[in-house]
């Protein structure tokens, strides 16, 4: 009799529980997908290609010691000077390929693709 | 005047071992590699332009009248604070003391850009103190990291209210006329340094003006022949802009952003790359990529290399000229 509280306490953290394990699995699944991230390292970004399904945040990291700036050939998006570390991000909801470069070192060009 | 002339191949000379036959002289950007926190020192007498190495005897020209003399110096990456040089504050005040340290006064300097690593108004602040103290009037061009958020606006607003376009202008100086451009704007993907159709324009019109026998100097940051392009060291319509100059005598294009002295001589042209004051940058290809590149501390400023300079006097061919002016 105590413990209508208990029980229900109980059945609440066996259904937090579940849904944490849910929410877990869920979250190795995404990990799995492939990876959003664009590393500029020696003046290059790699992977140079990156397929994304829509509606994924790309990430730019620079790693180099010298500033670079991640822009779009068509004026779609454009970061400010990334210092070293520094990052940038772009959502892309609409497929499509999306060419980009560095608009300080123009012969840095990469791009998505968006499915 | 002529006397002052001399057509002498040096051990430093240039082009004197073209292995490649690119007209580009390897020895020269060797010793360059181990050159930083300086400038050059243009002296011209009788049009004719020559370069030394900053701290080495310029020799008094003074008393010969109608001298021209000038400091080119470039990148000098205030903000920059990584290992190839965490500290372009000191060398930057290094070359200020040898250009204070001249016997002979140089009339100005010529910065050909990348003033700043970041393009922040605290590193343009820093640089202007530290060139304040040189007395001198400074000419500058910008480099790409000095206009890396606003098109070049903030560099445009400090250093030229009355510049044309993107920040071009040009001036005489002792009988010569000086041009700086900007080449580092509107970079299309995947090319080169660029000028853009408004600012030939306007230089073909500029140079209209000039007379033939008048010696032309052209500064802008990213070279405009072409250097190395896979590393994006050229200027897509760099011939373009040279094409205008053929009319003239005596040509010296002065550029930076490959940190290190490379020199070569086309018909009436001198083509030269200044050293960095804050760190070097591999020779083209020799490394993984053009960025900084760590040399032992104390070579980093101790070895002063040479910037000789050649010229090309009428349609001579590669005459060279000596450093010593006396
Ligand atoms: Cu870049």
């Amino acid at each position: 009799m105590l413990n209508t509280r208990t029980v229900l306490f109980a059945l609440g953290s066996l259904a937090l529980t579940l849904a944490l394990v849910l929410h877990s699995r869920t979250a190795t699944g995404q990990a799995a997908q492939p990876t959003t991230e664009i590393k500029v390292d020696n003046f290059t970004f790699s992977p140079e290609t990156l397929t994304v399904p829509a509606n994924s945040t790309v990430t730019w990291t620079n790693k180099d010691d010298v500033p670079h700036v991640i822009a779009s050939t068509d004026g779609l998006f454009r970061s400010k000077g990334l210092d070293t570390d520094d990052h940038y991000s772009f959502k892309f909801t609409k497929p499509g390929t999306y060419n980009y470069f560095c608009s300080i070192h123009p012969k840095m060009t990469g791009k998505i693709v968006v499915q | 005047m002529t006397d002052h002339k001399k057509f002498v191949t040096t051990a430093s000379g240039v082009i004197q071992h073209d292995h490649n036959h690119d007209g580009i002289d390897r020895r020269g950007f060797l010793k360059c590699m181990a050159w930083a926190g300086t400038g050059a020192v243009f002296v011209a007498e009788a049009g004719v332009l020559k370069s030394t190495a900053l701290g080495a005897e310029v020799g008094s020209s003074r008393k010969h009248g109608n001298r021209l003399s000038f400091v080119q110096i470039s990148d000098s990456h205030m903000g920059f604070n990584k290992p190839a040089n965490p500290d372009v504050v000191g060398t930057l005040k290094a070359a200020v003391d040898k250009i204070n340290a001249l016997p002979d006064s140089p009339d100005f300097i010529l910065h050909t850009g990348d003033i700043t690593h970041l393009s922040t108004p605290e590193q343009f602040d820093t640089v202007d103190q530290i060139l304040k103290s040189t007395n001198k009037e400074v000419f500058f061009v910008p480099g790409e990291h000095d206009v890396l958020n606003d098109d070049g606006a903030m560099f445009r607003e400090r250093y030229f209210k009355n510049s044309k376009g993107s920040g071009w202008y040009s001036f005489d100086k002792n009988g010569a006329h000086f041009v700086g451009l900007v080449n580092v704007m509107n970079l299309k993907a995947g090319g080169l340094g660029n000028l853009g159709h408004e600012q030939l324009e306007w230089l073909e019109d500029d140079l209209r003006a000039v007379k033939h026998s008048t010696p032309v100097v052209v500064f802008a940051h990213i070279p405009l022949w072409t250097v190395y392009p896979q590393w994006g060291w050229g200027t897509d319509d760099g011939a373009q802009a040279l094409s205008y100059l053929k009319k003239f005598g005596s040509v010296t294009v002065l550029n930076g952003h490959i940190h290190q002295t490379m020199q070569k001589v086309e018909g009436n042209v001198t083509f030269h790359t200044a050293c960095s004051t804050a760190f070097p940058q591999p020779a083209p290809g020799k490394g993984e990529g053009p960025g900084p590149m760590k040399v032992p501390a104390d070579q980093l400023r101790k070895v002063l290399g040479i910037t000789d300079v050649n010229y090309v006097q009428r349609r001579h061919a590669l005459a060279l000229v000596d450093s010593s002016l006396a």
